[in-house]
């Protein structure tokens, strides 16, 4: 960039620009009005990506199955980092160089507008014909009484008013730069806001199966994002007890099946000595715990299920939540035994299958289980077991939606086909090789739970709130001066008033011949209408 | 009257809306069709009164057909204009209706099919109140016939039968957010029209400057290239601060109440970010950079695709992908019948 110009006329080469002026010269370019715009420009093509490649931080289950679908393009993607593009590089050094624009654009346009706030109204042109809007008439009046009168009237109109030798000069609408200016603070504003919040915001996901308790710590998280300067200490020390979860399905008619008015109630402590009080949340209606919110995401259906070894000894026991799959409540889950004992020794037991709220099957070659409704009304399972390692031990960290079965075995029944287990409410299955039973005792509901904290949220409306109020000054308030002369010409008083939009297609002619005419008084001789284009 | 009953007059009055909206078109087309014979008033400025304003107050008397036809063209025009009112009324009760029509009462504004039946009366609405203010006659048939197609489509491909709303849309949210958004992508749409003139206009005048020839018919009757920038301006300069409030004000609002976040970079939050900046770029554009004219109204353009793809694209084509996606047929009937 510091290459000299060439300037061929005159033979004479520029010396490379210092370090000082390349910096001059670099800021000019940034800061111009050409930038702002390209930069506006890549903004939005930038923003495009993360609208089509699933988003790590939006939607991480849905990025991860879509890494799985494209081994080839994965790489690439995450060099380009199109995973997670609003927290890339090159989406990032497209706003802060915005943001550093629009700081150069609006410093010096500060100052200019302190400087001309304070201003008197610019004296009358010379030649008042030059302007598009003027208007004359004759009058037998003093020019100091029309003169004065034009200043009570312009002053009324809330014009700022200056007379100047044989002239009244006005100007009002010096709000609209003003709007302007607010309009590009307030974006930084905003920018703070959301800053703040992404940097010390946290955002978890919690599956609470009614009945049980959460309290606000780390590890009782199943998902959690946090900002780079949060601190865990941090944490708001609040817990609570979901009591019930209360939903109604539609059972008849076109929309039969449908969920609506769902809602959980919470018995809550803001701190472990403070009171507990109860509430009940629903979509809509969060729960709000100084600086934190616990939202009601969505619902599902948790089977109690109890693995028993051969001697009649518990092996594993309790409600597993499982993912619904669709509006039917058709839900996907894995149960993970990890004592189970048989013959030789113990063992670890997986199952991995589907819950039915209200089971059905469809005999035939496409058939299959299925669920007809999705309220509980006739609950089954339908599960696959294995057994073997279920690679809890190698220390990496585990879903417990997936069943790891590069050490397992399937079950299989006698003859040698795939065990399956189809158990409806209170039936109890017996595993083969004397692994012991497995037994469905019942089903609870469970809430998916979000709770965050995203300080900066005030900061961030507010901002939005003033950019909008200096929006609105900037694209409809009209800056505009009006000028009244009045001479002694010859006996007579010719009288001229002539006006100026200086926003962007105003048109004055009405303003000006509303004022033409209530400065005229009765009877005096007709004006011309005078409009130069 | 019972809730399936207001259903099926709502479905009536599509119909019958739309039959009133085509009559309306071939009024306009009528009316444009007799302006052809007639020559242009040289150097009168286009829109300066009332309805039919685009009438030729000095028709050469050499002509064939001169005495009646500029008559004609009053006529047809004040009859398309009648139609379109008749056609606005009945459109209202289509979308009236249809929120009486579920159970319980709510407002019409549940998914695309509904949005599109607002939006387009928003746009019609807009239209016949900036009628007089701008004299509008030459965007009548532009109005008439894009309200009608896309009603057609809105009926063709989004019609979806009467449910009561979701849980997450239960709120006083939806109809800020909604009207806000509606209102905005109706001004914007109609700036969009003009600016498309603007640009055909533009085109043609070019044309006729280079071999000398003057032209006839509907385009030399639209108003002069800047006063159709200026309109577009007017219109785009509206429909930007409701624009914000929708999508950067109350949006956020809502989803911070019923997702948990105020801004979670959803598809469809994406887009309308997108297509704010490029709204904010053409008004950026005009204000500083005195762009005017071409790259103002191509701007306008852009802005206006990006906002239908996000109101159209998103629904299709990344409906499992978008919490804004009402679109995507929600299977509501789940309750199967055994054999």
């Amino acid at each position: 960039m510091s290459e000299p110009t060439r300037r061929p006329a005159t033979g004479y080469e520029a010396p490379p620009l210092r370090p000082g002026e390349l910096a001059r010269w670099s800021w000019r370019q940034l800061t111009s009005m050409r930038t702002a715009l390209i930069l506006l420009f890549m903004l939005a093509l930038a923003a495009i990506p993360g609208s089509v490649v699933p988003q790590e931080a939006v939607d991480s289950l849905r990025a991860s199955q879509w890494r799985d679908q494209h081994p080839q393009l994965t790489p690439v993607y995450e060099k380009l980092g199109l995973f997670s593009v609003y927290d890339s590089v090159w989406f990032s050094a497209i706003y802060i160089l915005l943001m550093l624009s629009l700081v150069g654009c609006i410093i010096p346009r500060l100052l200019v507008y302190w400087r001309g706030v304070r201003r008197r109204p610019p004296k009358a042109p010379r030649n008042l014909t030059r302007l598009p809007q003027r208007r004359v008439y004759e009058t037998d009046e003093d020019p100091d009484v029309v003169l004065e009168r034009a200043r009570a009237l312009l002053r009324r109109r809330r014009f700022r008013v200056e007379v100047v030798d044989d002239a009244v000069s006005s100007e009002r609408g010096y709000l609209r730069e003003a709007g302007n200016l607010l309009f590009h603070l307030s974006v930084l504003i905003v920018l703070v806001g959301f800053a703040t919040g992404g940097l010390w915001g946290y955002k978890g996901g919690v599956i609470v199966v009614t009945k049980d308790s959460f309290a606000n710590t780390l590890s009782q998280y199943d998902d959690f994002r946090a900002g780079a300067l949060f601190d865990p200490v941090k944490l708001s020390p609040f817990a609570f007890t979901v009591d019930d979860f209360d939903v109604t399905f539609i059972r008849q008619g076109r929309e039969a099946g449908m969920a609506h008015k769902f809602s959980a109630g919470l018995t809550y402590q803001a701190s472990p000595s403070s009171q507990q009080r109860e509430t009940r949340i629903s979509v809509n209606h969060p729960l709000h715990i100084d600086g934190t919110d616990v939202f009601l995401i969505s619902h599902g259906y948790a089977p109690h299920l109890t693995v028993r070894n051969a001697d009649g000894s518990i092996a594993w026991s309790g409600a597993q939540p499982f993912l619904p799959e669709d509006s039917t409540f058709r839900s996907f889950g894995v149960v993970k035994v990890p004592d189970a004992s048989q013959k030789s020794g113990s063992t670890q037991i997986g199952m991995e299958g589907e819950f039915y709220p209200t089971y059905g099957f469809i005999k035939g070659k496409n058939g299959g289980p299925f669920s007809a409704f999705p309220d509980a009304k006739n609950p089954a399972i339908s599960m696959l077991a294995y057994r073997g390692d279920l690679g809890l031990d190698d220390g990496k960290p585990q879903s417990v939606y997936a069943l790891q079965k590069k050490g397992l075995t399937p079950l299989k029944k006698a003859d040698g086909k795939p065990l399956r287990l189809d158990l409806g409410l209170g039936a109890t299955a017996t595993l083969p090789d004397g692994l012991g039973t497995v037994t469905f005792d019942g089903v609870s509901r469970y809430v998916k739970l979000q709770i965050s904290h995203t300080p900066g949220q005030k900061i961030a409306l507010g901002g939005v709130v003033l950019a909008l109020i200096g929006l609105l000054g900037s694209l409809f308030i009209r800056p505009r001066r009006i000028w009244v002369r009045a001479r002694r010409d010859g006996g007579r008083t010719t009288v001229e008033v002539a006006g100026l939009d200086r926003s962007a297609g105003g048109d004055l002619s009405n303003e000006i011949d509303a004022l033409t005419a209530s400065l005229r008084p009765a009877s005096t001789t007709p004006e011309f209408p005078e409009e130069s284009s | 009257m019972t809730h399936s009953q207001f259903e099926l007059l709502s479905n009536q009055a599509v119909a019958a809306c739309a039959v009133v909206y085509f009559l309306a078109v071939l009024a306009h087309f009528a009316q444009w069709a007799a302006g052809r014979k007639v020559e242009e008033p040289v150097e009168q400025p286009v829109g300066v009164g009332a309805a039919g304003s685009g009438t030729p107050l000095a028709a050469t008397p050499t002509g064939p057909t001169t005495i009646d036809e500029p008559e004609r063209m009053e006529l047809f025009g004040r009859v398309g204009l009648s139609l379109t009112v008749v056609a606005a009324f009945v459109h209202f009760i289509a979308m009236a209706s249809r929120g009486l029509a579920s159970d319980p009462v709510r407002v019409p504004w549940g998914n695309m099919y509904e949005f599109t039946l607002t939006g387009t009366w928003v746009v019609v609405m807009g239209y016949l109140l900036l009628y007089r203010r701008y004299s509008l006659s030459w965007l009548s048939p532009v109005v008439t016939s894009f309200v009608l197609v896309t009603l057609m489509i809105d009926v063709l491909v989004l019609y979806t039968p009467v449910v009561p709303l979701r849980d997450a849309l239960q709120s006083p949210w939806l109809i800020i957010h909604v009207v806000a958004a509606i209102t905005a992508t109706g001004a914007f749409t109609l700036g969009g029209m003009c600016s498309a003139l603007y640009l055909v206009k533009e085109r043609w005048q070019r044309k006729h400057e280079a071999d000398g020839s003057t032209g006839r018919g509907y385009l030399a009757r639209l108003p002069e290239l800047p006063v159709l920038d200026r309109i577009a301006y007017r219109t785009h300069a509206f429909g930007f601060p409701i624009w914000t409030f929708a999508a950067l004000i109350a949006g956020p609002i809502w989803a911070h109440y019923a997702w948990g976040r105020y801004w979670g970079w959803d598809p469809k939050e994406v887009w309308a970010f997108i297509t704010w900046v490029v709204y904010a770029a053409y008004l950026h554009a005009r204000a500083t950079s005195g762009w005017k004219g071409r790259s103002a109204a191509v701007v306008a353009l852009v802005g206006l695709a990006t906002l239908w793809f996000n109101f159209v694209g998103i629904n299709f084509f990344f409906g499992s992908g978008s919490q804004h996606s009402y679109a995507a047929p929600e299977p509501v009937a789940v309750v199967r019948t055994l054999e």
